[in-house]
């Protein structure tokens, strides 16, 4: 391996190794909805001789829904968990003064600060790529199984299952949401990297007190809804109107040229790359707590 | 060539002044003994030395500037602060894994064979070891670091005599023999005396006394008085009196050992009884 990318490699490492929540959270997510889905298939089969109670005559829609639901929940799953992630991820090394240790060792701030918003903005969403597909895939199994054993034909299936669309889709949908979620995560970081108590508040009640403050002295909501269109605003974004986990093309809604060229997102990611270039500099000034 | 020189270094938190002008010169090779009392500024400086805290005034170490181009100082330089800082997640066979991943000068065969020697397992985490392993532990990684310069702040801290022992015989037999230059503190003055070849003392961020070994065992002498010499073996100046069991000990600087004999008992005094001598006359006594 290149010398200059070992340390950034082995931090990764690290974090892989100190933070396993980023993929036993969404594994027991994944767990739980399997079996949630395996008792539905198998008592609607067994109620109605034919799969799924979702099947209704006038629902269009009934077989793809436990799969949206399983990746809309995985994908918050991987969204919460990146949240806590960054919001520890410099704090809980000064807390603990491993940064001794780790600062002891041939590894500069930037690249400690890199391979931590890596993990936020390029593991975690493969990560939870990965489990959503893995779990659609034992999802299919389950169902082709129940399917088989009830006698019913496998058709329905297959025909209402766009998968691998789903799949293009969703990384497409994984991709875009990160991007424009990559400068909270590095405020996070930045924040992170500076309280010495209460991350959780310091990143967020000085956003809460502008609002407030904006408010009280101009009776306007500017901040308030900037601050919602930046948490909640990229998926509508990334996938204009339409619903794409319930549809059965999914391919059809998505708008990724609207989505780039939105000013947003490009002023986003600059911020981004600001809060994290700062985030360096603030690690190394603070020492342990 | 000098591997640490500091001049003027100052260094203060909020109102208190952590180092008032400390004056260092370390050569290559040498084994730096920095005493001082608690909170004196011993791991200040060291910390200022290991890049971890920004400082006024000028220093180098290994002709950096240790809080600007800290990582690429790392490369040169292993170092144990004083408490134990190891991760408690960590697991020892991801130690030793991470530890070849990024230092270039790890020697990942020297680290297992200090570990065959303790009773640390590979696959134990740090949280399921003692304190005095988790030092053994980290005392492993960083011996394993061949760098020019090795810093250690109470390295032996929460580890028993007999290891300790065996810790100062090992660095002597492993790194005196190169162009490897040590900083060392303890509290454990005395297990040091034969280990370092320089001998500092700090206090209230200044260093009060600074020199080799070779010229403290020739300056130095401790005359225990025959009883009835007290007066005349006081003519001689001593810098500093004490009493065990009734008998009166006195140091002596720079005074010719052949007067003092005729007074009584002349030794090299410990590290730790000049030590006491330096604070009590700082302290104006």
């Amino acid at each position: 391996m290149n010398p200059r990318t070992r340390p950034f490699y082995w931090s990764l490492r690290r974090e892989l190794w100190e933070n396993r929540f980023i993929y036993l959270a969404p594994l027991v997510v994944a767990a739980v909805l399997l079996i949630g889905f395996a008792v539905n298939v198998i008592h609607s089969a067994n109620q109605t001789g034919t799969p799924l109670a979702l099947h209704l005559p006038n629902d269009p829609t009934p077989i793809e829904q436990p799969w949206a639901i399983a990746a809309v929940l995985l994908a918050f799953t991987g969204l919460f968990a990146g949240a806590f992630y960054c919001l520890d991820a410099l704090y809980g090394e000064r807390r603990d003064r491993s940064i001794l240790f780790w600062k002891s060792l041939p590894v500069s701030d930037l690249t400690t600060v890199l391979s931590k918003a890596s993990i936020a903005l390029v593991v975690l969403p493969l990560v939870t790529f990965a489990i959503i597909v893995a779990t659609h895939v034992a999802m299919l199994a389950l169902h082709t199984a129940v399917l088989l054993v009830s006698g019913a034909g496998l058709a329905t299936l297959r025909n209402r299952t766009p998968l691998v669309e789903l799949w293009i889709a969703l990384l497409y949908g994984l991709a875009a949401l990160t991007l424009w979620h990559a400068p909270i995560c590095g405020w996070l970081l930045l924040v992170s990297a500076w309280a010495r108590r209460a991350v959780f508040l310091w990143a967020s009640l000085p956003l809460i007190a502008i609002c407030i403050l904006e408010k009280i002295a101009f009776n306007t909501s500017r901040f308030a809804f900037f601050l919602g269109y930046r948490c909640a605003g990229g998926f509508a974004l990334a996938f204009g109107a339409g619903r794409p986990c319930c549809i059965p093309h999914p391919l059809t809604s998505l708008t990724p040229g609207s989505f780039l060229s939105t000013p947003g997102l490009w002023i986003g990611l600059l911020v981004a790359a600001i809060f994290l270039a700062a985030a360096a500099p603030v690690r190394r000034y603070r020492g342990p707590i | 060539m000098a591997s640490i020189e500091a001049r003027g270094l100052r260094k203060t938190y909020g109102g208190t002044v952590a180092l008032d002008g400390v004056n260092l010169r370390l050569e290559q090779g040498r084994i730096l003994g920095l005493i001082g009392p608690n909170g004196a500024g011993k791991t200040t400086a060291i910390n200022a030395i290991l890049g971890l805290v920004p400082y006024e005034g000028e220093l180098r170490v290994l002709e950096r500037d240790p809080w600007v181009e800290r990582d690429r100082l790392m490369r040169d330089v292993a170092f144990i602060a004083d408490v134990a800082v190891l991760p408690r997640w960590f697991r020892v066979s991801q130690a030793l894994d991470y530890v070849a991943g990024v230092h270039p000068r790890f020697d990942r065969a020297k680290a297992e064979n200090f570990l065959a020697k303790t009773a640390v397992r590979r696959t134990s985490k740090v949280r399921e070891l003692s304190k005095g392993m988790v030092a053994q532990l980290h005392l492993a990684l960083v011996m394993a670091i061949d760098a020019p310069l090795l810093v250690l702040d109470e390295p032996t801290l929460g580890l028993d005599i007999a290891y300790r022992k065996k810790f100062y015989d090992s660095l002597l037999g492993d790194y005196l023999d190169r162009s490897r230059t040590i900083v060392l503190t303890t509290h454990h003055v005395e297990e040091i005396q034969h280990v370092i070849t320089d001998l500092a003392f700090i206090n209230a961020g200044r260093i009060v006394l600074s020199c080799t070994m070779e010229e403290f065992d020739s300056r130095y002498r401790e005359l225990t008085v025959n009883p009835g010499h007290l007066p005349a073996a006081r003519e001689l100046k001593p810098i500093h009196e004490r009493q065990i069991f009734g008998r009166d000990i006195l140091l002596f600087d720079a005074v010719d050992p052949a007067l003092l004999a005729a007074h009584g008992e002349v030794r090299t005094p410990g590290i730790a009884d000049l030590f006491v001598a330096v604070m009590d006359q700082g302290a104006g006594k």
